[in-house]
């Protein structure tokens, strides 16, 4: 689904991605770590076409996504910090205005199977203002379930989300990788997501320091591994 | 047609949102009633005076609550990263203008409605007589200052000294949509027939035309950045 060769981002004189390559099959979850300022969210953003690489190539799916946006961004459901939610529209018109700008099938059963699905349904019609930020969310991946998005990017889905929120997520994850769909999930939180990432991938600097299936790879494991290298990272040639 | 939906939802999603926080709405008539006030006190009780000056304070009160309106027309699409969806739908992103410009003109044009009753009760001036051809220099003008006004919004959204640019970067490209508005309205009030502003009318025509036409070329290119 994602093959990425030697992505590089440089802003004037700083080199926020310096070369990372990554490839991601369908039916699989990467979960990608990394501290603040690792460059996460800018790889999240070449990998959804927001934004464009200095150097290196880019294919989602079929199509060259540097060459290609538009036929790739009809793979790419992406749910940002903000989950791209107008806060003055109801539940319901929030997705049927997306669905509608994806060109897709906005009537009134598929919103409301979607809104069911992430369980918003008894909320359906009340303005997002009111919402709390789990259920932003939440509706941020009714909009991306509506999009039958085959790449889902999550840009720290569990960030400001309680336990439950945190396990709805990771259910919802677990359930979109089932249905052959992959995801990459940028956090720098680890407990969550780990669960149902197949690889895990740790980012410093600019680079990708490593990527590695999650089954070889105990929670403390992990933990011991990615201190190390970040703390290299931060030390310094 | 999916273009035409997307152009429409755009604009569905705008005017409810508006008729929902009613944002701009209030801000607009508490402003026009205070430009009435302006400029009643700045010109004095002389009726002469006044009626010389419609024409031009008229258009000048549109400017201003246009320039205040058209302005905020993308700020709502920040919250939540909204701009950044509306990158990611796949298609014709001109579409998203065409919503977006009607929705101004729709928002202008009410403004605009509320704002020249209020000058024919407080200049006491006869708007009614000329209402039909003063419409249509209304409406043209208004497709010419909110089709570069929507575009210009566009691009300086994301810019920090927004609320400075916008209107430095606006005001100068209208320069032929304000000529050609405020002769023909002063022409009009005079009691000239519609055939003698002729003229400003295919002048006011042809640039809503080239404006319209480039804003619906390059607003891909502005909402890419």
């Amino acid at each position: 689904m994602i093959t990425a060769r030697d992505l590089r981002k440089v802003y004037g004189s700083s080199r926020v991605l310096d070369g990372v390559s990554l490839e991601l099959g369908s039916g699989q979850c990467l979960a990608l770590l990394g501290p603040n300022g690792a460059g996460k969210t800018t790889l999240l953003r070449i990998l959804a076409t927001l934004l464009r690489p200095t150097a290196g190539s880019l294919r989602i799916g079929d199509a060259d996504a540097l060459r290609e946006p538009e036929r790739a961004r009809a793979e790419i459901g992406m749910v940002a910090h903000g989950s791209y939610v107008y806060e003055d529209l109801t539940a319901r018109e929030n997705l049927r205005f997306w669905e509608t700008m994806r060109g897709g099938d906005a009537s009134a059963g598929r919103l409301a199977a979607a809104l069911a699905q992430v369980e918003l349904d008894h909320v359906a019609d009340e303005r997002a203002r009111t919402f709390s930020a789990g259920m932003k969310r939440r509706l941020g991946l009714a909009r991306v379930l509506l999009g039958r998005a085959r790449l889902l990017l999550l840009d720290e889905p569990f960030t400001g989300l309680d336990r439950r929120g945190r396990k709805w997520v990771s259910e919802f994850l677990a359930g979109f990788k089932a249905g052959g769909g992959a995801a990459v999930v940028a956090t720098h939180s680890f407990g969550d997501g780990l669960g149902v990432a197949d690889r895990v991938a740790i980012l410093g600097g600019g680079r990708l320091l490593m990527d590695r299936p999650a089954a070889e790879l105990s929670a403390e494991a992990l933990h011991r591994l990615y201190e190390s290298l970040t703390d290299a990272v931060e030390a310094g040639p | 047609m999916t273009y035409a939906r997307r152009a429409w939802i755009v604009l569905w999603k705008d005017l409810l949102i508006e008729r929902r926080a009613k944002e701009h709405a209030n801000a607009l008539l508490f402003f026009c009633v205070l430009l009435l006030f302006l400029f009643q006190f700045a010109l004095g009780p002389d009726r002469d005076r006044l009626a010389a000056a419609v024409p031009g304070l008229l258009w000048l009160g549109f400017i201003l609550a246009g320039l205040l309106g058209l302005g905020r027309s993308f700020l709502g699409e920040r919250d939540n990263d909204c701009w950044e969806g509306l990158r990611l739908t796949p298609g014709d992103k001109s579409a998203i203008y065409l919503g977006k410009l009607v929705g101004n003109c729709v928002l202008m044009a009410a403004v605009e409605i509320l704002l020249a009753v209020l000058f024919g009760v407080f200049y006491d001036v006869d708007l009614w007589t000329p209402a039909a051809p003063l419409g249509l220099v209304l409406a043209l003008g208004t497709i010419g200052l909110a089709s570069v006004g929507t575009l210009f919004a566009a691009m300086t959204t994301q810019v920090r000294a927004r609320e400075l640019l916008f209107p430095v970067l606006l005001l100068p490209v209208q320069v032929p949509v304000l000529l050609a508005t405020v002769s023909a309205t002063q022409a009009l009030l005079l009691g000239q027939p519609l055939a003698d502003v002729a003229h400003w009318l295919k002048l006011l025509a042809g640039a809503d035309l080239v404006y319209v036409t480039i804003g619906l070329l390059t607003f891909e290119f502005v909402l890419e950045g």
